[in-house]
């Protein structure tokens, strides 16, 4: 045998498979139902008048002058370039193989502006869409938080369907103590807190008992709703003014950047917490990839026993880890008592929880891409309290079913062929 | 008082007691330890007892109680002033706790199985038919949650399923003039397929484009809260006449589930409906080729594939029997309890109390109906804890979701109970040196 | 640096994996650690790299008594493992594999990924690899994976390096490469550890042999004494290293497979157009390093993956494009390569899993039914049939040994009317006396006048059963070479390379094999 050892080296370069395309023709099928969608909705049932389109500026940034179209002729010329793109996206499949990812956003966002000139057309009240975004921002702020907690925890190894719970203790522990305080920064830190505790029941049970992280997510969010409903009207209610009646964040508005028209009102003049997000987006992705503490991260949620051959303690990383996503969460439940509403109330969350964690699988469990997931189901949220404002001809339900709607195309269609952490949802057994 | 209290807590007991048991037949007729047979048998059979699942359940229960107690005691006014001078007259303090977790566990007692202060046995036994009552949705749709557990899917859409089935089931109710028995049949039918398509859509996305069936349940759950909301306030459709609110018309009396003691209970034969489902669904489940199939995808979806067993096509079955079941706990409100038109609420966190319904009964289906049965006895208890001792109802919210979580880790229960570990050698055995004890006999 | 274990014993429950081991490894030596599967050798390992922790016993280092809470313990006083299953994050690549768990970093826990590759570039210079530190673990062969490995034990300046089953996943070609790099660390200075239960491999590098069973050590011996005697060693009787068979009388071509293209979910071609036909009554065996497209090609077969192009005939009538319940009411029999993932519900009770592919019809179901009477007589019947050493027909398939799980699945395939049967990796992780049950039953069915199909990395398999042998790399097959066909060949084949010195026909897979067969068992 030693006779073959001057035998070149066969596998010294990786094994180069010859490929061929499994082509997907999810997208353009997609496409054309939504441009099939538009040609009914947009010309079929077309509205005539002008579209008024209005750009507020805020406290500091001045306002835009608005902008009218002619409703019937922009919805033609939009639907149009619709279908085109949809017939383009089955030949640029049969040629490239692939639709790229930019085109459907393309599409997606002529398909908003034409949905929103035809739902705001007929001469009804003009479309305020600097409003339209702050709005929206707003509502993606607890999706950001969750969706981000939801990276984390996922990451490390451990599905976190307990985001809703984190949310909402997050959002009670806040308004209480910062109601009993008076300080809104103590009423931040009471949220982390909140999200924390959570955290660690969804780690205690995950990681050391081996319970299936799926129902202990579903099962710890029906504990919070019930606890916390449970303290709302025992507790809570009875002494209103005292414990639930929280001082709101002040807005900060960043000079300079905050007298940008449009985006200086929407991003740069916003409470603590907003910025808060910014911060913790940029943290999460450079952390995750480029510094000792994501790749450790990684490592367990993807081959905890590689992980664990190398020294690195699976479960406490893990459950630091899981706690950390609490902690983001619980944060941002805070935005709900103390950025938004000023009050705690039963069930507040209403269900957040899960479209974060939507989001998450959305965005493939990459922070940047959950967090524009989040802000794209931000805005259909939000979509529907404008256009009931402007007088739009669709039911408003519609609207608000719109986010669900978006989620499960997402995850049955575009999504594709999508790989989330190798060992998420599995506990680490130690043979 | 405390007499109520104490055999409060032994009914819940004997309540568990049938899944435990249930449970414990199952493991140990599957998995029969190769011990050494020179080991102390009695000192193994007492381990097995008091480390097994049956005493598991019963402390969960116990335990989810005692933390309910706790949370009533601390936020009581009464024991909060005690507790002001409680270094002066501690006894005050732990009266003041007596008194209102008493008072509390004996009306949640009395609002569920029997209430001593009615003066005949046919009034007293009244909040036990309540129970029933409360449970009959429960377990069709914990046996719906459970049948999806035992194939490996989640199905956390029973809101949403029993939203578009109270639709389907409510309009046949409503809209058609039909001989009696048919339109109850009818009706009800209509209750099953609604939630089964409702689910189905899931099965069939999971099966072709392998979307998770957790996101689209839930997803599937808004998107049926605002479909029904806008129907009823949309005139024409499931909106009653000549109202402005969002609520569906009266079910007629001949869709309706009849009463099964007479009228002075509130019981109806949906009740007989939960019956048979449970017994269907244990034959589906573990004598019909179905449900081997069902199981086979369950425990290795892989292996079920390589045998011949199309995965995608059980996917979509079961989730469609799960949605149809789900659909079952709908007929029951619309047709049994709530006949006089719904509204979007009609689900009343059904569908979320089916899943630790499923989980408490360990997804078989005798101990579905048992948890489904003290869920039920939770719940009408619940509403005379809220009414006589102005405790929110949510407390029940808080010790169910407990019961389930000690449940669902035995060592936890064991730690804080100090109980041995039953069995404690062949769970740390590892799978390669079994391998080695059985060439061992072998040889 | 010396290693020395002192008494080393690990329980498990009532199960003693490791009774009372004691060895020394000197510095520069390499010291086999032989023993079939089951012996005990993984567990003694895990405990001396931290990631058990043994009952009794002392690990020694320079003498020196060591207390490893962890792999990280033991890594810190100098102890490298290249495990068997690679302990190698698959989305992360070389150099931060190498870095994981001890990485250098900068301001606020920036990784110097700089440092991680010039510490990849340095060590693989020091021996001659050539890995590419960014590239990704998951588009490495499982060759260079290995070496990732190695770089990864060297780059924390492990002293003692523990070789866990290394060969396994390796051609011939690379298994000669990886002993030169074990002389070459031993050369300098290393302490090695070399884990295996190849008779060959141990009497071609190791320097001492110690040789465990049942968990025991029973005895030491020295290279050069023969295989025979390793075997008798290692297994406590003689065995019979090769398995009783006549020549084959194979018949008319049953399986016919052409132009047979696999493409996975990303679109590589798995199996790239293959041909060949497989007689009644002959086994073809299916030889190539893992991971060369076998798995999918018998995937294939039985209607397993999406993507397939070519025709798959099974006696005149086609199988491709039938669902996996009608390839197997056509007669098929499969033995999948895991049976713990694809072949058995571990959770299932024997008489479960014995009807696991025939649920739908009689004599198992009748009107949707399951017919319990006929299924526990069927088990008890097929339990004793094929010796599965069990309490109960009840009990759970996962608490069986291997070899027992092993013989349900044969049970279950073989007892259904069979016009092919194919066996991926029948015998991976069984011991010796399961091997040869198993090995028996294929040749029987073989006998029977069913055409029969191997699929077999280790070449002592292909060696036993083989009436002909395919060899496969990188999706196609290099040829078709006459059963007995000699090692040295077969290597070469496995290396995608057609053989200089082709003795017996040209590898034409059209080639008459009947004749073949016999010519090849005559040379």
């Amino acid at each position: 045998m030693t006779t073959t050892t001057d035998h070149t080296i066969p596998d010294a370069a990786p094994i180069v498979l010859e490929k061929t395309v499994v082509k997907s023709w999810k997208t353009p099928i997609t496409l054309s139902i939504v441009a099939l969608l538009s040609i009914v909705l947009f010309i079929v049932f077309r509205r005539g008048g002008d579209t008024t389109f209005t750009f507020a500026g805020g406290r500091i940034a001045p306002s835009l002058p608005q902008l009218v179209v002619p409703t019937t002729l922009t919805c033609v010329i939009l639907t149009t370039l619709l279908a085109a793109m949809a017939a383009l996206s089955w030949w640029l499949l049969a040629r490239f193989a692939k639709v790229p990812l930019w085109y459907s956003s393309v599409f997606a966002f002529i398909f908003v502006v034409a949905f929103l000139t035809w739902a705001a057309g007929d001469n009804s009240r003009p479309l305020p869409i600097t409003s339209l975004l702050l709005g929206a921002v707003s509502l993606s702020v607890p999706y950001i938080f969750g969706a981000l907690g939801g990276v984390i925890s996922e990451r490390s190894g451990v599905v976190n369907i307990a985001i809703e719970g984190q949310l909402l203790a997050g959002a009670f522990l806040a308004a209480v103590v910062a109601s009993m305080t008076g300080s809104v920064w103590l009423g931040l830190v009471a949220a982390v807190v909140a999200g924390v505790l959570v955290s660690f029941i969804l780690a205690a049970f995950a990681i050391k008992y081996y319970v299936d992280q799926v129902i202990v997510g579903v099962v710890i969010n029906v504990l919070v709703l019930g606890l916390t409903n449970f303290f709302y009207s025992q507790v809570l209610a009875k002494d209103a003014s005292f414990l639930n009646d929280p001082p709101l964040l002040p807005s900060l508005p960043i000079p300079g950047l905050s007298a940008i028209p449009v985006i200086g009102p929407v991003l740069f003049d916003q409470s603590i917490i907003v910025y808060l997000m910014y911060i913790a987006v940029a943290a999460v992705y450079i952390g995750l990839f480029h510094t000792r503490w994501g790749l450790r991260l990684r490592s367990v949620g993807e081959h905890p026993q590689a992980a664990d051959t190398v020294g690195i303690n699976v479960t406490g990383t893990r459950f630091w880890n899981v706690s950390l996503a609490g902690a983001i969460v619980g944060l941002g439940g805070a935005y709900f008592t103390l950025g938004s509403v000023g009050s705690f109330s039963e069930d507040m969350t209403g269900g957040q929880g899960y479209i974060a964690l939507a989001a998450v699988i959305f965005g493939r469990w990459d922070p940047i891409r959950a967090t524009l997931a989040a802000l794209l189901f931000g805005f259909a949220s939000n979509l529907q309290y404008t256009l009931a404002a402007v007088g739009s001809p669709v039911p408003s339900e519609f609207l608000l079913m719109l986010p669900y709607v978006v989620t499960i195309l997402a995850v049955a269609g575009f999504v594709g062929y999508v790989r989330g952490p190798a060992a998420s949802g599995k506990p680490y057994i130690k043979s | 008082m405390s007499d109520d209290s104490g055999a409060q807590a032994s009914a819940a007991e004997t309540g568990t007691e049938a899944a435990g048991s249930a449970d414990v037949a199952l493991e140990t007729g599957s998995q029969v330890p190769p011990d050494d047979p020179n080991d102390n048998r009695w000192n193994d059979a007492l381990r097995q007892i008091l480390g097994g699942s049956f005493v598991i359940s019963i402390l969960a229960v116990v335990l989810a109680l005692i933390v309910g107690a706790i949370l009533i005691a601390v936020t009581d006014p009464g024991v909060q002033q005690a507790a002001g001078y409680f270094f002066s007259r501690p006894g005050d303090t732990f009266q003041a706790i007596w008194n209102v977790v008493s008072g509390a566990y004996s009306s949640l007692f009395q609002g569920a199985i029997y209430n001593f202060g009615r003066p005949t046995f046919s009034a007293g036994i009244r909040p036990f038919t309540d129970t029933l009552t409360y449970a009959t949705p429960l377990i069709v749709a914990g046996l719906g949650v459970g049948l999806g557990f035992r194939t490996g899917l989640f199905n956390i859409g029973g809101q949403g399923q029993m939203l578009i089935a109270a639709a389907f089931c409510g309009w046949i109710g409503w809209s058609f003039d039909l001989p009696p028995v048919l339109h109850l049949i009818v009706a009800i039918v209509a209750g099953f397929v609604g939630g089964a398509i409702w689910a189905g859509i899931a099965g069939v996305l999971k099966a072709r484009t392998g979307a998770h069936e957790v996101i689209v349940t839930i997803m599937l759950n808004w998107i049926a809260f605002y479909l029904i909301s806008y129907l009823l306030r949309t005139p024409g459709a499931l909106q009653e006449h000549g109202t402005n609110n969002p609520k569906s018309p009266a079910i007629l009396p001949n869709a309706i589930l009849p009463p099964l003691f007479g009228p002075q209970y509130q019981l109806h034969w949906g009740f007989v409906i939960s019956i048979a489902a449970t017994i269907v669904v244990w034959w589906l489940l573990e004598r019909s080729s179905l449900g081997f199939k069902f199981r086979a995808v369950g425990e290795n979806p892989n292996a079920a594939r390589v045998a011949g067993i199309s995965v995608k096509s059980v996917i979509i079955w079961a989730l469609v029997i799960s949605g149809g079941l789900v659909g079952l706990a709908a007929v029951d409100q619309v047709l049994g309890t709530t006949t006089g038109g719904f509204s979007s609420g009609i689900d009343a966190g059904i569908g979320f109390d089916a899943i630790t319904v499923a989980l408490l009964g360990r997804s078989r289906p005798i101990g579905i109906f048992v948890a489904g049965v003290l869920f039920g006895a939770f719940k009408a208890g619940g509403f005379l804890m809220q009414a006589a001792n102005n405790i929110p109802i949510d407390i029940v919210l808080v010790v169910q979701s407990l019961i389930v979580l000690f449940i669902a880790a035995p060592p936890l229960v064991r730690a804080i109970f100090r109980l041995p570990t039953p069995g404690s050698k062949p769970r740390t055995k590892t799978p390669a040196p079994t391998a080695t004890a059985e060439e061992a006999t072998a040889k | 640096m010396k290693l020395e274990l002192r008494g080393i014993t690990k329980r498990f429950g009532s199960l003693t994996a490791n009774d009372h081991i004691s060895l020394t490894v000197e510095p520069g030596e390499i010291h086999c650690i032989l023993g079939e599967n089951g012996a005990g050798k993984s567990t003694l390992m895990n405990v001396l790299y931290g990631l058990l922790p043994a009952d009794e016993g002392e690990i020694l280092l320079d003498d020196e008594v060591q207390h490893f809470e962890g792999p990280g313990e033991a890594m810190k006083a100098g102890i490298g493992m290249v495990h068997q299953h690679f302990m190698l994050i698959p989305v992360f690549t070389v150099a931060e594999n190498v870095m994981l768990g001890h990485e250098s970093t900068g301001f606020a826990g920036f990784l110097n990924l700089n440092e991680a590759r010039k510490r990849v570039r340095e060590i693989s210079a020091q021996f001659g690899f050539d890995v590419d530190p960014d590239a990704l673990i998951e588009d490495l062969p499982v060759g260079v994976q290995q070496r990732v490995e190695i770089i990864k034990a060297l780059s924390r300046d492990a002293k003692v390096l523990v070789f866990d089953e290394p060969t396994a996943v390796l051609t011939p070609q690379e298994t000669d490469e990886l002993m030169t790099i074990m002389r070459q660390l031993r050369d300098a200075g290393t302490a090695i550890v070399f884990i295996t239960h190849k008779l060959r491999e141990v009497r071609e590098v190791a320097d001492r042999i110690t040789v465990m069973r049942l968990g025991k050590v029973v005895g030491e011996a020295s290279p050069t004494a023969s295989n025979a005697e390793l075997a008798s060693l290692m297994v406590g009787r003689s065995v019979e290293l090769t398995v009783q068979k006549q020549a084959a009388r194979p018949g008319d071509p049953a399986l016919q497979v052409r132009g047979l293209t696999v493409i996975d979910h990303i679109g590589q071609l798995v199996v790239n157009d293959v041909s060949f036909e497989v007689r009644a009554g002959e086994i073809l065996a299916i030889a190539g390093v893992q991971g060369n497209g076998q798995t999918e090609l018998t995937e294939a077969l039985l209607g397993l993956q999406q993507h397939v192009e070519g025709e798959i005939e099974l006696d005149g009538n086609p199988l491709s494009g039938l669902s996996v319940r009608n390839v197997l009411d056509a007669g098929v029999g499969f033995i999948p390569e895991d049976r713990n993932e694809d072949g058995l519900v571990a959770e299932f009770s024997i008489a479960e899993n014995l009807m696991l592919d025939r649920s739908d019809s009689a004599p198992f179901v009748k009107g949707g039914t399951l017919q319990l009477g006929f299924r526990s007589t069927f088990a008890a019947e097929k339990v004793s049939e094929f010796d599965v050493r069990t309490q109960s027909i009840d009990t759970a398939v996962g608490t069986l040994s291997g070899g027992n799980q092993q013989k349900v699945v044969l049970a279950r395939e073989l007892s259904r009317d069979l016009r092919l049967l194919v066996a991926a990796q029948p015998t991976r992780g069984l011991d010796v006396g399961s091997i040869e049950f198993v090995h028996k039953r294929i040749v029987q069915a073989r006998d029977s006048g069913i055409p029969v199909i191997v699929v077999s990395t280790e070449l002592d398999e292909v060696d036993a059963l083989a009436d002909r042998i395919a060899v496969m790399y990188r999706g196609g097959i290099v040829g078709i070479v006459p059963g007995g066909t000699d090692r040295e060949t077969l290597g070469i084949m496995m290396a995608g390379e057609q053989p200089d010195d082709p003795n017996g026909p040209a590898p034409d897979p059209h080639d008459d094999e009947g004749r073949s067969g016999t010519r090849g068992e005559a040379a």
